[in-house]
């Protein structure tokens, strides 16, 4: 295209030209391109679909070019199940934020992965809620300030930050669990391998495939998208550790 | 000395985020405070493009896919 010169990055065709409506910096935006990404050098971009949530990633359908429904708040894993069992050629996926995933739809989540449900879970942990304007979500940190923990998230009365990728990783059903981060170049590509490692995983019928993606939202954490960097090194990371969780494809190596 | 690698930053697609400028290991990179897009925002623009080496660390943090990367044949 340019002379002299070759191609080292451009953004996937399979992400639509759509201006995505996210707030600048806000990585919901990065694990869009990422998936479709990974959808495109798989090839698969005819066969898989997408169960999408309600939150700010409510409009996934609008910016990834790949078949897509959108479930009830909370129910994206109920509404996957459904279309994994009724087309399980089909590689399937939900997109799910914090709140969706772990409040309003924990039970959906926690059965789909005990039954061993054969599509992924991307799961965007963010620590609030974004869309509805930073209420207090199941994986706000302790003293994290929120419109619904306006003196800081107090465990007595309200519990601790659930670790959602350690309580999945628990359940015989899942094959792949393992919590990845946007904060950095490195840790952006390293998450596409994750990606795909779920994929690929989906694709053996082992088992539910889970990945946590620790995000941020720097209109609700009142931050500059560089500040959010800071409160994801310091913070979420230091409560939520990255790593591999459960890997059956591993074990089996061995 | 020429150019190893090269940017294309589309103006209307960048939000003015920062996250390329902050990761870019040349210092390539900078926010146009004078000037914004048609959605009214400050945008990013290669400032230093000689020193370029065409990693990438830019598009690939890029949320909104507004930077196009290319690398100089030999
Ligand atoms: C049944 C129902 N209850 C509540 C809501 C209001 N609501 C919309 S999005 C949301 C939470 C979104 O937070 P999260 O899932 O973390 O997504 P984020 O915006 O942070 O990406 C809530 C409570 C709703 N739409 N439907
Ligand atoms: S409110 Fe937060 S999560 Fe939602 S788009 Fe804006 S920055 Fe992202
Ligand atoms: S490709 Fe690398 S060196 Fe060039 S502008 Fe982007 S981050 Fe900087
Ligand atoms: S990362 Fe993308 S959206 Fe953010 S300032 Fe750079 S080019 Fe613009
Ligand atoms: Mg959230």
């Amino acid at each position: 295209m340019k002379e002299g010169y070759t191609l080292v990055y451009k953004r996937p065709d399979t992400l639509l030209k759509t201006r995505m409506h996210y707030c600048p910096g806000c990585f919901h935006s990065i694990l869009h391109k990422l998936i479709m990404e990974v959808v495109e050098e798989m090839g698969i971009q005819n066969d898989v679909i997408g169960v999408s949530p309600v939150g700010c990633s409510v409009f996934a359908y609008d910016y990834m070019d790949v078949d897509f429904q959108e479930a009830a708040h909370g129910r994206a894993c109920a509404v996957a199940t459904g279309i994994k069992r009724t087309l399980p050629n089909h590689p399937v996926f939900t997109y799910q934020g914090d709140g969706d995933l772990a409040a309003i739809g924990l039970a959906e989540t926690m059965h789909a992965c005990n039954r061993g449900e054969k599509f992924s879970i991307f799961f965007v942990n963010n620590a609030i809620y974004g869309m509805t304007g930073g209420q207090m979500a199941p994986t706000t940190l302790e003293g994290q300030i929120t419109t619904t923990s306006p003196y800081g998230r107090d465990p007595k009365n309200v519990g601790y930050p659930m670790k959602m990728a350690e309580m999945v990783s628990q359940l015989p059903g899942v094959a792949y669990c393992e919590r990845v981060c946007l904060n950095n170049p490195a840790n952006v590509r390293k998450a596409k391998k994750s990606i795909r490692k779920c994929f690929e995983i989906q694709a053996q019928n082992l088992g539910t495939t889970f990945l946590e993606v620790v995000s941020n939202c720097p209109t609700n954490w009142r931050l500059s998208p560089i500040k959010t960097l800071d409160f994801v090194e310091n913070n979420m990371l230091k409560y939520y550790p990255l790593g591999v969780k459960k890997d059956v494809t591993a074990t089996e190596e061995k | 000395m020429a150019a190893k690698g090269l940017v294309e930053i589309s103006v209307e697609t960048c939000k003015g985020c920062g996250l390329c400028v902050h990761y870019c290991p040349m210092k390539c990179l900078a926010i146009n405070e004078a000037d914004t897009n048609s959605y009214g925002l400050h945008y990013a623009q290669s400032v230093e493009p000689d020193k370029c080496i065409g990693c990438a660390n830019c598009a690939v943090m890029c949320p909104d896919g507004a930077i196009t990367v290319y690398k100089q044949s030999n």
